[in-house]
């Protein structure tokens, strides 16, 4: 087991044919992705990396069997595409793109509650890594060989930040179950809520490493859950200690706004619920050893 | 992305937002010919700068004569400002806003701002206007009253009127109330702002509704769809590094301790700058090389925070994913050539041995570390 993703997902690719997409698309076949196909309007018919290319979601969905998919897509056409692979009916959208206004992914999100939550798509992202299940599938851009298979889920806002934690995990002799990035975004598709809950329920996964950031609501509410839910050690970190109020650190979410914004206040947070958090980004791999014990 | 008032309400204008007349003036001689123009007897001289706060910090003169506004606007122009948002820097005044004065009988808050929690557009009011939002929302936050806006349908006519109401307005400035909040909402709306305020939307004798001042800020990512916007852009008002930077797709911010970070991912060098801390030092700032770092990009790193004269060491922290690190590795070995500071370097990741090879290889002083604590512990003894 492991959450989200595994070897036999089918996936697709948005935006299939273009530079990147080719250069990650590939790197996941080779990790093992089940890459059944992608999507490019206007290129329908052909073939690429060896599969089939198709006009619409709909299409490649029908053909392929596809369960979900990694968009490749520029920010001015990201809204669309994630609203096209919902409508579509896929399970899961990974969306790597950074740079998507914020009033496009409200409207994202809206779209989604049209459908019933058993047929609603989770988007994971934007301006994120995306997802990797150790030793059996990736779905994302992020050096897959530093993922030693082993039953410590990591779920963070920051892809690099995710990779530290997965080497780290690998350094005290663990591995990692799945590690999802869920974008640096203020809007973004799923929250450390979600997949605190995939964890917990993923009997592969043994503890998990929650890595945030200043700016927004999501690590206090995952943390809260936490304590009344999960039955798993939690190790928990915050980004940003050193951030000045009310300055952007790099991404679009990472902004010190209002009370509860702020590392500090985010750390205590996940504090008072129980959650141990690591003394510094250097300690993911000591304390995650120390809460499994 | 900030814009100045006067452009907030030339923008608020077109969309139905009723505003005082006014015109902007570069020159003192400009400003009291636009006092003339604009005709009456009071004036208010604005300076134009990116920063709330103004009136009390001086910014802000009311003025009966033309002679007083040219003084006024003299004073002004060419001057910095210093307000409690500006930092003790202050910011450049190049630009003065002259509005016809007119007396007011009543002042309120109106503000729209993207909520993260609710992933939605929120709308805030309240009838204790020219105060901070957040002053208020401290000491009385029942004076403030809020709605959000159904993302799919957009704000209705029923919440403006509720709102318009609970600042106990009576039914003339009532409908006068929800054109400006419908006409803000839309402008918020149309042109991706991210806030927008008009602090204060004041009651005038006549049951007018007027928003007095007005401060607005927008999202940049949908700078691709708002040439509008982006020509709006003052440099001026931006620190001259972090300008600099965005020139170079890097993303820097300024802070005032000695260490120089260069690191890839926002997070990682967030985290970087707190275990600097965490070691005992202070960073100098934060910078995002983004995940595509050419060895071009890795040299336009190190001039940016080698222009900082604080800078007495430089720490780079590399997790290379889509990256490579021997990629990463020349263009560090290219820039560190007669460098006037120590350097720290850190690679992990993709092509990490490659990496090594070549720093080893260059002859250069670096300083190498393998983990992320050993990197800023080496860092912060060199300042030591």
């Amino acid at each position: 087991m492991s959450i989200l993703i595994d070897e036999k997902t089918p996936i697709i690719v948005q935006g299939f044919t273009g530079d990147k997409a080719t250069f990650h698309a590939d790197e996941m076949i080779k990790y093992g992705s089940n890459v059944v196909g992608g999507v490019t309007p206007g290129k329908g018919g052909n073939t690429h990396l060896g599969k089939p290319v198709f006009n619409t979601v709909k299409e490649a969905v029908f053909s392929t069997g596809a369960q979900a998919s990694l968009a490749f897509v520029p920010p001015s056409y990201s809204g669309d595409a994630l609203m096209e692979a919902a409508d579509g009916g896929l399970r899961l959208v990974c969306i790597i793109t950074d740079g998507i206004p914020s009033q496009d992914m409200m409207r994202v999100k809206r779209f989604l509650r049209r459908y019933p939550k058993e047929k609603r798509t989770m988007v994971v992202g934007p301006n994120c890594a995306g997802i990797i299940s150790a030793g059996k599938a990736m779905l994302g851009i992020m050096p897959g060989h530093i993922y030693k298979k082993g039953s410590i889920g990591i779920v963070s806002r920051s892809g690099t930040l995710g990779y530290e934690a997965a080497e780290q995990v690998s350094n005290v002799g663990l591995g990692v179950s799945t590690s999802v990035g869920i974008g640096g975004d203020p809007i973004n598709g799923s929250s450390f809520l979600d997949h605190m809950q995939l964890f917990n329920d993923d009997p592969e996964t043994e503890a998990v490493i929650m890595i945030g950031e200043i700016g927004g609501p999501q690590e206090a509410e995952a943390a809260a859950w936490v304590k009344d839910n999960m039955s798993k050690p939690v190790v928990g970190y915050v980004a940003g200690l050193t951030a000045p109020k009310g300055r952007r650190m790099g991404h679009a979410g990472a902004i010190i706004s209002k009370a509860g914004d702020s590392a500090a206040e985010k750390s205590e947070i996940m504090k008072s619920f129980g959650i141990t958090v690591a003394s510094s980004a250097n300690d993911f791999g000591a304390a995650i050893k120390q809460a499994l014990n | 992305m900030n814009i100045h008032e006067y452009q907030a309400k030339e923008l608020l204008a077109r969309f139905g937002v009723t505003v005082p007349q006014g015109r902007v003036a570069y020159t003192a001689e400009q400003a009291s010919f636009a006092a003339s123009e604009l005709g009456g007897w009071n004036w208010a001289v604005k300076a134009q700068i990116h920063s709330g706060a103004r009136g009390k910090a001086g910014g802000v003169k009311l003025c009966k004569t033309y002679n007083e506004v040219q003084e006024a606007a003299a004073e002004l122009l060419g001057n910095r400002l210093v307000t409690v948002q500006t930092g003790s820097e202050g910011k450049l005044c190049e630009r003065v806003y002259i509005e016809v004065a007119e007396p007011f009988i009543k002042e309120l808050y109106l503000g729209f701002v993207l909520d993260r929690k609710a992933e939605r557009i929120r709308v805030i009011a309240s009838a204790e206007g020219g105060m901070e939002i957040e002053e208020l929302a401290e000491s009385a936050p029942e004076k403030i009253l809020q709605v959000l806006v159904e993302p799919a349908v957009g704000l209705q006519q029923f919440q403006a009127r509720e709102l318009a109401f609970g600042l106990g307005l009576n039914i003339k400035q009532v409908q006068r109330a929800v054109g400006i909040i419908m006409g803000a909402y839309r402008a918020f709306r149309d042109k991706d702002a991210e806030m927008l305020e008009i602090n204060p939307m004041v009651v005038t004798q006549d049951d007018r509704v007027v928003a007095l001042d007005a401060k607005m800020s927008f999202d940049e990512n949908a700078l691709f769809r708002l040439p509008d916007i982006s020509e709006m852009k003052d440099l001026a008002q931006e620190d001259p590094r972090e300008a600099e930077a965005s020139q170079h797709n890097l993303n820097y911010v300024g802070l005032d301790g000695n260490i120089g970070c260069i690191v890839n991912g926002a997070g990682l060098a967030m985290a970087t700058m707190d275990t600097i801390k965490y070691a005992g030092g202070n960073p100098a700032n934060f910078l995002d090389v983004g995940g595509g770092a050419s060895p071009e990009r890795v040299a336009n790193a190190f001039k940016l925070v080698l222009s900082d004269s604080n800078v007495a060491v430089i720490l780079v922290n590399i997790f290379a994913g889509i990256n490579r690190c021997d990629w990463i590795a020349k263009g560090v070995v290219d820039a560190a050539k007669d460098l006037r500071v120590p350097l720290v370097v850190r690679l992990a990741g993709t092509n990490v041995k490659e990496g090594q090879k070549i720093i080893d290889e260059s002859g250069l002083p670096i300083i190498k570390a393998d983990t992320l604590l050993e990197a800023c512990s080496k860092a912060v003894e060199q300042v030591k």
